[in-house]
């Protein structure tokens, strides 16, 4: 669709190349943090993880709604479409997370104080 | 052939047709809706990896010591820089598609061309970096001791480094003989045999007493437990049945072989999606060059092609975080 997309079209290389250096910068940050591992962030505990994890973890999302909003330009898109695509998977995705998580977490738990040996 | 038009009256009308409340093309919605549920595959597995590694939390590998190679650098620890070095390969190749996809909207052909052709090389060059990746993950570096529970008991010295099979098992003359096609009912070859059986370590390890052996289980600390020399030479000799050097599908060097089986599937599976990228992207490439988008008006294949070539760059932002770094 060329001739719709073509009136902001002056400054989308400009764009591209701002969202590289955030990309790269965040990158580069969570390499750092992974390699140095800081004591206070892994010795403090948030809601049951190490708050380095949580820092990874929205670093992550950070750099996804950069790809997508910029480089997948949802940006551009309608409402109706984006919305159809984030929330759909925001919403199963988290569901999907939150049950599989809490039962390994109880599946730990059995394993570690049920009466049977698993390791014989 | 006026009587295959039907007229309807409610041309111009809302529900008259032709109508695109989204505003997005037939083929750039599908393309969405694909990613979307591809997006939700691979979900999929990333958490059923979480939940394993939530049951087997105190005895999952840690990744720093896991990946520790760089190429042409033998004998450096370098976790992590590698892997990173791969995500900037991946995101600035997804920083050269939308720079195509821009030059489309300009209907710029040689850009165009010029910027697909760094996405491909981009890509080739990422997918060969993986295959380097797994290669040394199945190598493995020091080798372990596996036990009757299938658990691994790696080898340290008294300052705590690592020490290999190799260094300290003793070589023992024996009977075993790898089986050859030639002598067998049955014209296939047996399994590799593994470099030291578990007599040679476990003579080795009685007679150098600055070895201790550590297990897979994680301390309060998060780090490996690490056994006194009675302990070690109690389990070595008590529950110890074989020898790993490396890692595939059954058991892995480095800790549990869940690992090993989440690692290869999904990053083979990633893997997979750069192919095939890369092959739609050869094919996008080549229409370019011989003018198909040109003629037609509009580059919005590469878009389309750009839209999965980003999503792959998604997902391994995804991979990268809960393998390498969580």
């Amino acid at each position: 669709m060329a001739h719709d997309t073509t009136q902001h079209h002056g400054s989308a290389t400009k764009r591209i190349w701002t969202v590289f250096g955030i990309l790269s910068v965040v990158t580069i940050i969570e390499v750092a943090l992974g390699i140095i591992k800081p004591e206070f962030l892994t010795d403090t505990y948030l809601l049951g993880m190490k708050l380095l994890n949580w820092i990874f973890i929205i670093l992550t999302i950070y750099k996804a709604y950069y790809i997508a909003w910029a480089f997948m330009h949802l940006e551009g898109e309608t409402k109706g479409l984006r919305r159809a695509i984030v929330w759909t998977s925001i919403f199963l995705i988290s569901y999907l997370i939150f049950i599989l998580l809490t039962e390994g977490g109880y599946i730990y738990d059995v394993y570690k104080n049920g009466h049977v040996a698993w390791d014989f | 052939m006026e009587a295959t038009v039907v007229r309807t009256g409610t041309e111009g009308k809302t529900w008259g047709g032709g109508n695109e409340p989204l505003k997005a093309s037939y083929g750039k919605m599908m393309m969405w809706f694909f990613i979307l549920s591809d997006a939700l595959t691979f979900s999929g597995f990333l958490a059923a990896y979480g939940f394993s590694r939530f049951k087997f939390i105190d005895d999952w590998p840690i990744a720093d010591e896991v990946f520790t190679h760089f190429p042409f650098l033998h004998g450096v620890e370098a976790p992590m820089y590698y892997v990173a070095l791969m995500t900037f390969i991946l995101i600035f190749s997804s920083v050269t598609m939308v720079l195509a996809v821009d030059a489309g909207h300009h209907m710029k052909k040689s850009k165009v061309t010029l910027y697909m052709f760094l996405t491909i090389i981009g890509g080739i060059v990422f997918v060969g970096s993986q295959a380097w990746e797994w290669a040394t993950f199945i190598r493995g570096d020091y080798g372990a001791v596996t036990t009757k529970g299938g658990n691994i008991l790696q080898f340290i010295n008294t300052e705590g480094e690592r020490v290999a099979l190799g260094d300290f098992a003793i070589p023992m003359e024996g009977d075993r003989v790898e089986h050859d096609r030639s002598n067998g009912i049955w014209f296939d070859t047996s399994e590799e045999l593994p470099s030291y059986t578990i007599e040679e370590v476990k003579a080795g390890f009685a007679a150098n007493d600055d070895i201790l052996i550590r297990t897979q289980q994680l301390n309060e600390d998060r780090q490996k437990t690490i056994l006194s020399r009675e302990e070690s030479l109690n389990i070595l000799n008590s529950q110890g049945v074989g020898t790993v050097e490396g890692a595939n599908l059954v058991e892995n060097e480095y800790g549990h072989p869940l690992f090993a089986d989440f690692f290869f599937f999904i990053t083979g599976f990633h893997g997979f999606h750069v192919f095939s990228g890369i092959v739609i992207n050869i094919i996008i490439f080549f229409n370019v060059v011989i003018g198909t988008y040109e003629r037609r008006g509009s580059y919005e294949m590469v878009e389309k092609v750009g839209l999965y070539w980003h999503f792959v760059d998604l997902v391994w932002v995804f991979v990268f975080t809960f393998f390498y770094l969580v």
